[in-house]
């Protein structure tokens, strides 16, 4: 199932086309006026995607800049990850009647569209099957998030381009997809491998012209994916010591990242593994029928630990270290590895500047120095 | 269909309401579908999310039941909660449930058995409090602890001298803001009752609930005292809006409060007790 196939770059298109043919709703990184990067919307085809451009992200800044390249596929990653095609940010689960004082629940049935994400890259890949273990293969089973998930088609593709931001190395998610794709492409100068991991990937691609990948576009791709994770500088510490930031909750650095963190939670809002929401009713003003919401909310605001009329984070400190040490290392308790796939975009997206890696890093030193 | 949908409430009927103080009533409840509640079982300690008509949801512990009938306390003191202060009987709501763990009754068989409540945390136990007076051979010694502010705002006191009656048991009250000391309660907090209490550190469960800071200063008393730390059981209280582990809101540590919780043995959340803000 894993052979590498080769297709030349102008076929995209038509494996777009063919992936439309069969009933899907195709989602792929675009230009959005006013996102100020790439974003996961629908295209209609390969001419929506971002050929010919590079984006440039460091601590609170991301560019995207020409780069006189054919490619479609020349950057890192997107301002919102696929999250929110699967874990919808704002969704109805149910609604109620009152008439005659007695109330008629009624679910909302999942009506989930076949979707089809172009161009997933590794880091998001990965922090999906967090979320898949979040919803999906605890106690309860989200019905609404299941009912997305089995109809996602995710044609993935390798990075070739790491911004200053990616750490996904240190992570061990990427730069190179490693499960979880239907479709894997590598871009190449002049096409793309192809690769196909699952029986729904295979029956796309069975009509599908390719030929065998040669040696030299194998090595080619081999080599852009090992320039990418020697290209990334930034690095989360060791998983294993990660948990010990649990030893150092009260280290003077949390007020040192509080002085700057604004506890606006883009940093949640981005991150491709947060599953934080809220749930509200929201009546309809005849008083005969309401309906059930959620949001996704952020451990950044004030009313997410709010309990008996009072808020149990208070400050941005305590904030801040509640999504730093569940996300590094109390998730391992609960899910059996980081929260972390190292995309980088809590530190591109921070108004501030204020960078996870480097923080997590000074944290771990810190606590080594006071032992 | 609609049973795999662990976000969806049942309708519920308000059978019976009392006003226990100005702002804390009791609910007698029971689902409108008798295929809902025939199916329906909770065990001691577990809590069902309360849904009035278009405020929200809250989680409240079952403070009692028998079969069909459902009882839950509540203090009126936050948004939805004032709300459903509201409501007379003969109203419906939604309900869930039952989520979270319970009080480890089963594995404290011929024990000495230990509550330590304050406040409205009386309500989280009183189902246990009854399972082992209703099973009394079946346990050691009965230790009943209760503090309130004001003896005025203590419920079911009536109920706590009668199980004063009962053999091998001790009730211990205590009001920390009254001026007068009334037959049978002591003045001040918790911790005066701690000397007065009976029972073998060393072959005992306590169960345990009431304000954060009063259950990690009685836990670290009794685990000074001798009482082994796993011997202990707290009751947790955090934000809770999906209650089957998936919104995060109650996440404490590595764990999920309303999944993992309510009831953690002591060692289990200790070590973040003490932390402030966490």
């Amino acid at each position: 199932m894993n052979e590498m196939r080769y297709f030349p770059r102008e076929k995209l298109a038509t494996l777009i086309a063919a992936i439309k043919e069969a009933g899907y709703r195709v989602i792929g990184p675009r230009v959005e006026p006013g996102q100020g990067g790439l974003v996961y919307c629908e295209i209609a085809g390969a001419e929506d995607l971002p050929q010919g451009l590079s984006d440039e992200q460091s601590p609170g800044r991301y560019r995207l800049v020409p780069n006189g390249s054919k490619r479609y596929f020349a950057w890192a990653n997107t301002a919102s990850a696929i999250k929110p095609y699967v874990f919808v940010p704002r969704e109805r689960l149910w609604s109620v009647v009152r008439k005659e004082g007695r109330l008629h629940f009624e679910p909302t049935h999942g009506q989930a569209e076949k979707t089809a994400i172009i161009g997933a890259r590794a880091c998001d890949l990965a922090a999906l099957a967090l979320q898949d273990a979040h919803f999906l293969r605890g106690k309860y089973v989200d019905t609404y998030y299941r009912a997305r998930r089995e109809k996602l088609l995710l044609v993935a593709v390798n990075c070739s381009h790491a911004a200053s931001t990616c750490f996904c190395a240190s992570t061990g998610d990427g730069p190179e997809v490693s499960g979880g794709y239907d479709i894997l492409l590598d871009e190449l100068d002049e096409g793309f491998i192809v690769r196909v991991g699952s029986s729904r990937g295979a029956m796309l691609m069975t009509d599908f012209p390719t030929t065998a990948a040669t040696t030299e576009q194998i090595a080619l791709a081999c080599a852009q994916g090992e320039a990418c994770r020697t290209a990334q500088t930034r690095r989360l510490p060791d998983e294993h010591l990660l948990p010990r930031l649990m030893q150092n909750l009260e280290s003077p650095i949390w007020d040192d990242i509080a002085e700057r963190c604004l506890a606006c939670g883009n940093c949640t809002a981005v991150c491709p593994s947060c599953f934080c929401h809220r749930e509200f009713d929201n009546p309809a003003l005849n008083g005969k029928t309401t309906e059930h919401w959620r949001d996704a909310d952020s451990c950044f605001s004030e009313d997410h630990s709010y309990l008996v009329g009072e808020v149990v984070r208070e400050h941005t400190r305590a904030r801040y270290r509640q999504w730093m040490t569940h996300k590094l290392a109390t998730w391992v308790e609960q899910y059996g590895r980081t929260g972390c796939t190292g995309c980088g975009r809590c530190t591109t997206w921070c108004p501030a500047g204020i960078d996870f890696a480097l923080e997590a890093n000074r944290l771990l030193a810190d606590e080594e120095g006071a032992r | 269909m609609k049973t795999q949908n662990c976000y969806l409430p049942h309708e519920a009927e308000i059978l019976e309401r009392v006003q226990e103080t100005p702002d804390t009533f009791t609910w007698k409840l029971r689902f409108t579908d008798p295929d809902v509640a025939q199916h329906y079982s909770f065990r001691h300690g577990q809590f069902n999310m309360l849904y009035l008509y278009g405020v929200g949801e809250v989680a409240i512990s079952v403070m009692s039941g028998d079969g069909s009938n459902l009882w839950h306390t509540i203090r009126a003191v936050g948004r939805v909660t004032k709300a459903m202060m509201a409501l007379p009987a003969g109203s419906h709501i939604g309900v869930r449930g039952p989520f979270g763990s319970s009080w480890p009754l089963d594995h404290a068989r011929g024990k000495d058995i230990v509550f330590v409540t304050a406040g409205l945390g009386c309500a989280p136990v009183m189902s246990s409090i009854r399972y082992v007076v209703a099973h009394r051979a079946e346990f050691g010694r009965l230790v009943i602890m209760q503090s309130v502010r004001h003896r005025h705002e203590s419920l079911w006191e009536p109920q706590y001298e009668a199980w004063r009656a009962l053999p091998d048991t001790q009730v211990l009250l205590t009001a920390s803001r009254d001026k007068t000391r009334w037959p049978h309660w002591e003045l001040g907090r918790v911790g005066v009752l701690l000397d007065k209490a009976d029972y073998a550190k060393d072959n005992c469960v306590v169960m345990m609930c009431g304000p954060d800071a009063m259950m990690r200063d009685t836990a670290s008393t009794l685990v000074e005292l001798g009482v082994p730390g796993e011997s202990v059981f707290v009751s947790l209280e955090r934000n809770m809006q999906c209650a089957v582990g998936h919104c995060g809101h109650c996440q404490f540590g590595g764990k999920f409060v309303c999944k993992d919780g309510p009831v953690f043995a002591w060692p289990a959340v200790a070590p973040f007790m003490s932390v402030k803000e966490f």
